[in-house]
């Protein structure tokens, strides 16, 4: 096992040194070249011909990908033009808020979605199955921002029984004690993980249904509940750990959407003005962060897959 | 399963060099019987082809004009002269999601399309050279897939205009990272089978045995993955409309219509929402239907040899 977790981590440290590399490209790509993206469209040219030199921009490539890769080991990820503020504080500030409704959504979409999924497989071909299979994939070919707004327009403006809103608040606690305006946010991020999730838990206990352990525990006497619980949902709670790791990057994606639909304070929102006022620091800032998160992310689902599931590390 | 499989998988595919012969034309006549059997699939070829009639050939028997605003007629509601009504700048809707539809085809169709070859490419160069190549070439998808997709795609389209060839490309640019995966892994098994050994003490190329032996046989999972990237391209494009980032007026596409009705909703002008945005599920549902009969229908040719 631990010439596997080595070879993993070797892998994701070179996984997060090709993230910085695909962030410095664009920045590099950036019209008026680093130095005026990062300063912003009203600094002065003689500032922007300080920060060049200040920071090494008319230096050769690779000693421009040197420093900047020193400034990020430092914990420097630039300044934010448009909000006046460090993009480090930016981060602190808005990246668990987000943390909190993908958290969420993720509790909920797996707590969701293994039962269901596995109710698919027992009912294979039947009514339901075809009815649950038909939801989800309507759940994932329907465009979040839609989505959420349907929601708003149920729940909010006909049945009056949830704010429009999402909670408003620069610290965990003020969002976390307006849980009525979570609901409609976390739903509509939970209701495309759950149609992905359901489908994927459906097809791996079809495929277990099969299997010989799940014969045998019948052979032995087991009653169906029993089979159920005690050997298929523990088998196919595994590939559960995978699919969050491989995930994530999609849901942060929707995250981005449902953020901004329910003004929703989290970094999706900040990226999302970031991106209309061409705020470069903060979008380059919180790619990096971002990707080394997912990065790590997904190989601590794989350790704890070698961990939990012994046919990984000899295969 | 997999020991049953396994002594089949072993013994030479039935004219598999050559995909084009006689034994590999029955399997594909197979995998189309299955795929027809797919009663979704079929449903879901339907949906396509009205799509891509309607959004083609629709505009030659509906004329409407779909260039100058016409600020005294709008939001009317439908009517004989309008069939779907009119939006907030007086364009007709239904000529409109005609319009609108043939861009985000488009953009679906060629960014799968660009996707596929690039992947392809990227993945069976990376798989069949093996070693320090494939490593460096695996890492590198293994980084832009690290990145939320949609958070590439905002920046690159803040730095180009968003144009429909522009936005073709920038989504193709995020979505050929499955496809590479999946073909350089199928690469791995078939660069050790007799025939392509064959062909190397033969004296061929590599880039001739890619060609000429490992992509007829990797067509399947290519074609699976293009399926779904459509769908994916064209929910990518109409996320990015409502982002403010999306091809600008008067190009249309169905995910910019949507996110403009969206602005009436409260006001109840429902034709300004639900044509586009059911047309944005139906087609994108239709191509996972087909993609899901598509992958059975291959598993049924992999059964077969």
């Amino acid at each position: 096992m631990i010439p596997y977790i080595a070879r993993r981590i070797v892998q994701a440290i070179f996984v997060v040194l090709g993230v910085t590399i695909i962030v410095f490209i664009i920045l590099r790509l950036l019209p008026g070249g680093p130095a005026r993206a990062l300063l912003g469209p009203r600094a002065t040219n003689q500032q922007v011909q300080e920060f060049i030199v200040a920071n090494g921009y008319n230096k050769p490539v690779w000693i421009q990908y040197g420093t900047y890769l020193g400034h990020l080991i430092h914990g420097n990820l630039g300044f934010s033009y448009h909000y006046n503020q460090t993009v480090d504080s930016l981060l602190a500030q808005d990246l668990p808020k987000t943390a909190v409704l993908v958290g969420l959504s993720y509790l909920i979409s797996i707590a969701v979605a293994i039962p269901l999924g596995i109710l698919q497989a027992v009912r294979r071909n039947k009514p339901i199955d075809y009815g649950l299979t038909g939801l989800s994939f309507i759940g994932y070919s329907m465009p979040v921002f839609w989505l959420g707004i349907l929601l708003i327009l149920i729940f909010a403006v006909n049945l009056h029984w949830l704010p429009p809103e999402a909670p408003q608040g620069t610290t965990i606690g003020a969002i976390l004690s307006q849980p009525s305006g979570l609901v409609l946010p976390v739903a509509t991020l939970s209701i495309i993980t759950i149609a992905q999730f359901s489908r994927f838990m459906r097809s791996s206990a079809i495929e277990n249904l099969v299997q010989d352990y799940i014969r045998t525990a019948r052979g032995n006497g087991l009653s169906s509940g029993a089979v159920l619980f005690r050997h298929l949902l523990r088998n196919s709670l595994l590939p559960i750990i995978t699919l969050v790791g491989l995930s994530l990057p999609a849901t942060l994606s929707g995250a981005v959407i449902t953020e901004s639909v329910f003004n929703y304070p989290g970094m999706g929102l900040l990226l999302w003005t970031a991106a209309t006022v061409r705020d470069y620091p903060v979008m380059l800032g919180f790619t990096v962060v971002v990707g080394a998160a997912t990065v790590v992310g997904s190989l601590l689902a794989d350790i704890l897959y070698a961990v939990a599931d012994p046919r990984v590390r000899y295969a | 399963m997999s020991l049953v499989r396994e002594p089949d998988a072993a013994q030479p595919v039935p004219g598999a060099p050559p995909a084009g012969d006689a034994g590999a034309g029955s399997v594909w006549r197979l995998i189309w019987q299955v795929f027809l059997q797919n009663r979704l699939a079929v449903v879901g070829l339907g949906i396509i082809a009205f799509m891509i009639l309607f959004c083609f050939v629709g505009p030659l028997l509906y004329h409407t004009n779909q260039v100058q605003i016409s600020i005294l007629q709008v939001t009317q509601r439908p009517s004989a002269k309008h069939l779907l009504g009119t939006d907030n700048v007086g364009y007709d809707v239904l000529g409109r999601l005609m319009l609108g539809g043939q861009s985000s085809l488009e953009v679906g169709f060629a960014a799968a399309i660009l996707a596929s070859v690039w992947g392809t490419a990227w993945g069976a160069v990376a798989g069949y050279a093996g070693g320090w190549l494939d490593a460096v070439m695996m890492r590198v998808v293994d980084s832009i897939l690290a990145i939320p997709y949609l958070l590439v795609v905002l920046i690159l389209a803040t730095i180009f205009t968003p144009t429909v060839p522009v936005l073709i490309i920038v989504i193709a640019m995020v979505s050929w990272l499955v496809t590479a995966r999946l073909v350089r892994g199928e690469t791995l098994s078939l660069r050790v089978r007799d025939y392509v050994l064959a062909a190397k003490a033969a004296g061929v190329r590599g880039r001739w045995i890619i060609v000429r032996h490992i992509v007829p046989n990797v067509i399947g999972t290519i074609v699976v993955a293009a399926t779904f990237s459509v769908a994916d391209a064209i929910l990518l494009l109409a996320a990015l409309s409502y982002l403010g980032l999306g091809p600008p007026p008067p190009a249309a596409n169905w995910g910019g219509m949507l996110s403009n009705g969206l602005n009436y909703v409260y006001d109840g002008y429902w034709w300004l929402v639900y044509p586009a945005g059911l047309a944005i599920v139906l087609t994108v549902v239709a191509f996972n239907f087909i993609g899901d009969a598509l992958r059975d229908a291959l598993e049924v040719r992999l059964r077969q040899r």
